[in-house]
């Protein structure tokens, strides 16, 4: 298990690493890590849009690890809640948010589908599907919208980079990989 | 009906709301993980003022971040606005925005082309 996810850990490291997280995913840790890097980037990003779109994109990628997230039952983790990986790093002139969790295979196929057309747009068609997903679709039970993964993309202007790590025949480790330009 | 004084915290915004002077004030952050708790008591105080508004209401959203679970809400709120608008009321939404802040202005703009109430972008200059 650990082999696996070192595995799929060591993909994700790259650049010049600024926060590095594995482990369980609660409401406490996402705003523990957010005030961390908050105050990481007062520092190092003196360019207010782009800290604040680089926060923003963070708040999105965190809560999406809180909000749709499987947990193969033979992980070994003595986590409640989720369990989940996230690395924002420096490469070139862009950050890059690296965000890596379980799904069940079923779902992977439905996840897969929204990503590929999410790339497919234009930065107006994004905008369209956008408004349509906020002013049409109800909230899941969990408590997504719909929205992140579009915000995410509309927010950064590149296209959401992913992989789907085979695990065991009912799971999957999917990572994601965005990147805001400086 | 009771004047609302909800103190912002690290992921929620300030919000006040005078059924009197018919000011709300949307104030900080939002970017809680469950926004939907958050956010009823504020649908649930303008649906009751929405069947005696004030004369004008005026509400004031200066947001610094909010996440894309609170924008649903958000709309939520606006939706009431545009009833208060249906019964004749005067209603404004003035959407702040930092200098530079696109994404902000962006979101504004969104609510504005979906929403039947008028909007004015207002850019913060420091």
């Amino acid at each position: 298990m650990s082999l696996f996810l070192n595995e799929c850990y060591t993909q994700m490291n790259q650049g010049e690493v600024i926060v590095a997280y594995k482990g369980c995913i609660n409401a406490d840790i996402i705003s523990n890590t957010l005030n961390l890097i908050e105050s990481k980037l007062d520092e190092s990003v003196p360019n207010t849009p782009i800290r604040k779109k680089l926060y923003n994109v963070l708040v999105e990628s965190l809560q999406n690890l809180f909000h749709h997230v499987d947990i193969p039952p033979d992980l070994d983790t003595e986590c409640e809640s989720n369990f989940g990986v996230f690395i924002l790093s420096k490469v070139d002139n862009s950050f890059r948010i690296a965000t890596g969790n379980f799904i069940k295979n079923s779902k992977a196929p439905i996840l897969k589908e929204k990503i590929d057309k999410i790339n497919s747009l234009s930065k107006e068609e994004l905008k369209d599907f956008y408004k349509f997903v906020l002013n049409n679709q109800t909230f899941s039970e969990k408590g997504g919208g719909g929205l992140g993964l579009i915000d995410i993309a509309r927010k950064t202007g590149n296209k959401l980079d992913y992989t789907f790590y085979d695990y065991s025949p009912e799971y999957s480790f999917f990572n994601m990989n965005v990147l805001i330009n400086e | 009906m009771e004047l609302i004084n909800i103190e912002g915290t690290p992921k929620t915004p300030t919000v006040t709301m005078n059924p009197t002077t018919g000011v709300v004030e949307i104030k900080g952050r939002s970017i809680p993980e469950n926004s939907i708790e958050f956010y009823k008591p504020v649908v649930d105080w303008l649906d009751e003022y929405s069947s005696n508004p004030a004369p004008k209401t005026v509400v004031n959203v200066q947001l610094e971040y909010f996440n894309t679970s609170s924008s649903k809400c958000i709309l939520d709120v606006f939706k009431k606005l545009e009833q208060i608008k249906l019964v004749n009321a005067d209603v404004v939404i003035n959407w702040y925005y930092e200098e530079d802040d696109e994404d902000m202005l962006e979101a504004g703009e969104d609510y504005e082309s979906i929403i039947k109430v008028p909007f004015k972008m207002i850019e913060i200059v420091d």
